[in-house]
């Protein structure tokens, strides 16, 4: 059964055998892609005709790498900077959620930390498009009161931000939370003691504490943002991010440069994980 | 001839010398503080002046804790005054009080290292780079630290993690600093240590220690005076030598020191001497400190240091009576007996000197006990 | 010190009220009435129940619902039976040195893009893909077939997406099991089965059913998966909104399924806590 009683030999081996194919099956996917980003073939597909990095560096006109390609580069960008407010705005307020629940008394706090909870279990779709409902409302209603167009209630840029956000902050409490938890309240009164005002004290001993967790929670959440396709979805505007724009793409007919493009995705956002276990690892 | 209660003189006598040659530090005025409708400390009131060593003692769960924050200004009183240096402390937070509190878990910031947990009070007080690091310096010293300034919180012992942890808090040089069980972590060894330095400390920078502990024999090694503290309520506040040798409260004569319990009525009382009949058979006369009617029912506690083994029978003032030993517990100079009276299975301890005149005592012997008059202790029982 | 207290609260408080009111609540009231609403002849909004009529008369509507909803519950079991075995190899198998570097392995290609991971499986399998490559050049096949926009391969999608959600909750209530009720129940001489359902079983719970409801969630809320692994055929409630919302641009019968959708996945949801007497807030921790 487990490591410490005596097994059958078939056992471990259909065991074994099952966590392979697993593997597997979880990997196949991003080699295969990754693999045919250096094929030199007009399509993402076998035979094998060379390698070559053309589909990162060439500016053919039969064939422009990931690095000449304005389109996809632009989204990239857009997706930084969506990704780059997103996580911010998280940390910050999913900071002051974590310090709300874990350190203040007020009436209706169940009641509140409960709809904290909901995003978690809203489709991503649902909420794309009530916040974009609710958006286009306010911008009517003060188009037609008081004459003015606010652009952050059209879809674009703050609007796909605000979406992620809106999820994305979730989770950052809940990971701050769990930490802010496992925090020795008299720390903050020996600071206190020593002198210290309630600013002082969060700001040199609480945040202090919760740092590494912040900034696990802030990398996740900025992940989350790169990546996130379905709330993003119905609150874009002209400024596709990523995966909009790549799946614009491979409904229309793939070419490697997607393959490139998931190349660098696979392997930037694996350090930025990595980095994030192991300064995590290295917390505890 | 007379005698006056002695205790009552005395109070008067400390009172008066404390209102007219030295400054109170601390004032505490019938302070009360109740958690919903549990009363945690119940109309406490004591004063600590200047320099001196003052410790509160009680078991756990007596209200030591809850007592020391009030005063520290992270729990706000129910009632009562508290009063640092003749200012009143009502209303003022606790990072404005000139108190400090070191921690019954010492909480030094794990996120720093010795010198930036010691600093940070005088950080947040905005003195400078220079001053700051001199101070620091000075301080560890003092604690016996010097160089330790870089280390982790988690780099160092018990005992060290404890001198920084005072550093902390005499570097800012408050009027009294509060201890709260400082020695609880520290293992049994290191705690002996410890007690001697602290109190040598304390006498060495003379800043007022307000100093919290359930273990008596800290207690009575390092202080002035001591407050015997149970369930909210403080018992008696005294010199150590007064608690044990005079205790006001059968709580106060089982809790500070070892006390052999007997309940027995009065037969007679005259010239504050009282006949008592045991309930475990043996007549006792003891000098007494209130006068006592015949059937009232008291509570009689005898040291086990009163106890003679054999004693001379020249001597007739003595109570005597027959007990048979149960067994011997050896501990040095500490040893005892363990027995129980002729007729009674009650427990009794007596105290074994270490003279190697008694080493013939064996189990199921019996064996005259003889004890003086005078160091009899009896409360007439409420 | 109370007046502090106010203002420490009025600090933590603000942002999270603003944050959860006009992010979540009003957005989701909106949702509400908008589903309401509809245009009449004179192209004034007047309020009416027709959004909802229209799901019920109109069968591909409401077939799609009950389609999603089945295949998402299937997608959840399924999710759930491939993960269990794993998670337990990784906690109570393999040896502990080898541990640390299963769990990276493990958890590392959920951090890329669902979309690179849709669009790899997509290379794989589609008519021209790697798969059927090899199959041909290994003479199993003649001539290469479409195993692209199948249900079958939709599903094999969306347990790929959303494996990560199941198989991590399983892996830290597994971990917290202690290895030596296992030892006892062997010792007393249970198998493997009695193992598995009265012991391993019921002490994961907690994780099995915090995994079996984001895994739920999001594959009844995905919209990416089935629309390119199913393809047209892939007949998934999300795309009728995103229909409604952006071809037909009919605003209040998209909100109309929108709010089908969120009911649906909040009865799931919380019949799942109730039949497993959890609750929210426990899950998640
Ligand atoms: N915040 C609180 N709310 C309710 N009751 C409390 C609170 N703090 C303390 N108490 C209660 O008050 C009593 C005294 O607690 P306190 O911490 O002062 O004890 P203590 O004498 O310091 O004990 P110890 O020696 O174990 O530290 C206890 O019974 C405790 O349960
Ligand atoms: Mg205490």
């Amino acid at each position: 059964m487990i490591r410490t009683l005596p097994t059958s030999k078939t056992y471990n081996r259909c065991f074994k055998f099952y966590v392979v194919l697993y593997f597997t099956f979880l990997f196949a996917p991003l080699l295969v892609t990754c693999i045919l980003a250096f094929n030199d073939s007009q399509f993402p597909s076998l035979p094998w005709k060379g390698f070559t990095v053309e589909w990162f560096t060439a500016d053919l006109t039969e064939r422009v790498g990931i690095f000449h390609d304005q389109i996809n580069l632009d989204s990239i960008w857009v997706s930084f900077r969506v990704a780059f407010f997103v996580t911010l705005l998280s940390m910050i307020v999913g900071t002051c959620g974590a310090f709300l629940f874990e350190q203040e008394d007020f009436r209706y706090k169940q009641l509140l930390y409960f709809l904290m909870l909901c995003p978690l279990v809203i489709p991503g779709v649902i909420l794309g498009i009530s916040i974009l409902l609710f958006s286009n409302t306010l911008g009517t209603y003060f188009e037609t009161n008081w004459n003015i167009d606010v652009d952050l209630f059209r879809p674009g840029f703050w609007l796909v931000v605000l979406g992620q956000f809106s999820f994305i902050a979730t989770l950052v409490t809940l990971v701050v939370s769990a930490r802010l938890r496992k925090f020795d309240r008299t720390l903050e009164e020996a600071a206190l003691n020593l002198g210290a005002n309630r600013l002082e004290v969060i700001w040199f001993i609480t945040l202090k504490f919760l740092r590494p967790a912040i900034i696990g929670a802030g990398a996740v959440a900025f992940l989350m943002s790169f990546e996130n396709f379905n709330t993003t979805l119905f609150l874009v505007g002209y400024q596709a991010t990523l995966p909009i724009n790549l799946y614009l793409q491979v409904r229309d007919g793939s070419t490697p440069v997607i393959n490139a493009i998931s190349f660098l995705l696979i392997v930037g956002t694996s350090m930025v994980a990595l980095a994030n276990l192991y300064f995590s690892r290295k917390e505890t | 001839m007379l005698r006056k209660p002695p205790l009552f003189s005395q109070d008067v006598k400390q009172r008066l010398a404390i209102r007219f040659f030295m400054q109170i530090d601390l004032s505490v005025q019938e302070v009360t503080k109740k958690f919903n409708e549990f009363i945690a400390v119940d109309n406490v009131s004591f004063e600590v002046p200047d320099g001196s060593f003052f410790s509160i003692l009680g078991p756990s769960g007596c209200g030591k804790t809850t007592l020391l924050r009030m005063i520290a200004g992270l729990t706000e009183p129910t009632e009562g005054k508290i009063e640092i240096r003749g200012k009143s402390m009502l209303g003022i937070p606790p990072n404005k009080r000139p108190v400090n509190l070191i921690f019954q878990q010492l909480a030094l910031f794990p996120m720093m290292n010795v010198e930036e947990n010691i600093a940070f009070g005088l950080r947040r007080r905005g003195e400078g780079k220079v001053d700051i690091k001199k101070k620091v310096e000075a301080i560890l010293e003092r604690v016996d630290l010097a160089g330790f300034g870089d280390k982790k919180i988690d780099q160092l012992s018990g005992g060290q993690k404890q001198r920084v942890a005072i550093a902390r808090c005499l570097v800012l040089e408050p009027a009294v600093l509060l201890l709260d069980e400082p020695l609880g972590a520290l293992d049994l060894k290191l705690r002996e240590q410890m007690k001697v330095e602290l109190k040598m400390l304390q006498a060495k920078v003379g800043t007022t220690f307000v100093y919290i502990t359930h273990d008596q024999s800290e207690a009575l090694v390092m202080s002035d005076h001591v407050a015997v503290m149970n369930q909210g309520v403080f018992e008696q506040i005294d010199t150590p030598q007064n608690l044990y040798n005079r205790p006001e409260t059968p709580f106060v004569a089982q809790f500070v020191g070892d006390n052999n319990a007997w309940s027995g009525r009065i037969r007679q009382c005259n010239d504050m001497t009282a006949e008592i009949e045991t309930a475990e058979g043996p007549i006792f006369h003891t000098k007494v400190r209130e006068s006592l009617q015949p059937g009232d029912e008291v509570d009689l506690f005898l040291r086990p240091e009163a106890m003679l083994i054999l004693p001379d029978p020249s001597l007739s003032e003595l109570n005597r009576f027959h007990i048979i030993v149960k067994d011997i517990l050896f501990d040095g100079a500490n040893s005892r007996l363990l027995a129980h009276p002729l007729d009674a299975d009650t427990e009794l301890l007596i105290a074994l000197p270490q003279t190697r005149q008694y080493d013939y005592i064996q189990k199921n012997d019996k064996i005259e006990i003889g004890w003086d008059q005078q160091s009899g202790i009896c409360f007439r029982r409420s | 010190m109370k007046n502090q207290k106010r203002w420490g609260l009025f600090f933590f408080l603000s942002p999270v009220l603003l944050w959860l009111f006009l992010l979540i609540v009003l957005p989701h009231i909106d949702l509400l009435a908008m589903s309401f609403r509809i245009e009449n002849d004179d192209g004034q909004m007047v309020w009416s129940l027709s959004n909802y009529l229209n799901f019920f008369e109109e069968p591909i509507y409401w077939l799609t619902f009950v389609r999603t909803a089945i295949f998402s519950i299937l997608v959840t079991f399924l999710t759930f039976v491939i993960a269990l075995p794993v998670a337990f190899y990784i906690t109570k198998v393999v040896a502990p040195k080898f541990q640390g570097f299963l769990l990276v392995l493990l958890l590392l290609p959920f951090w890329v893009s669902e979309l690179v991971r849709v669009y790899g499986w997509m290379i794989l399998l589609r008519e021209s893909g790697v798969i059927n490559h090899f199959l041909i050049k290994l003479g199993l096949l003649n001539q290469p077939i479409e195993m692209l926009y199948k249900d079958a391969t939709m599903i094999l999608g969306l347990v790929y997406t959303s494996m990560l959600f199941m198989v991590v909750p399983i892996t830290s209530v597994l971990d917290s099991l202690d290895n030596s009720l296992i030892e006892a129940a062997y010792d007393l001489g249970a198998n493997m089965w009695t193992i598995l359902f009265k012991i391993i079983i019921p002490h994961a719970t907690p994780g099995i059913v915090s995994g079996s409801i984001v895994v739920f969630m999001l594959t009844l809320g995905n919209y990416l998966t089935p629309n390119l692994m199913g393809g047209k055929n892939s007949l998934w409630f999300t795309e009728q909104i995103y229909n409604q919302f952006i071809a037909s641009f009919n605003w209040n019968q998209g909100s109309a399924f929108g709010f089908l959708l969120l009911v649906l996945s909040s009865i799931v949801v919380w019949l799942g806590l109730k039949l497993t007497r959890q609750n929210l807030r426990k899950v998640v921790q």
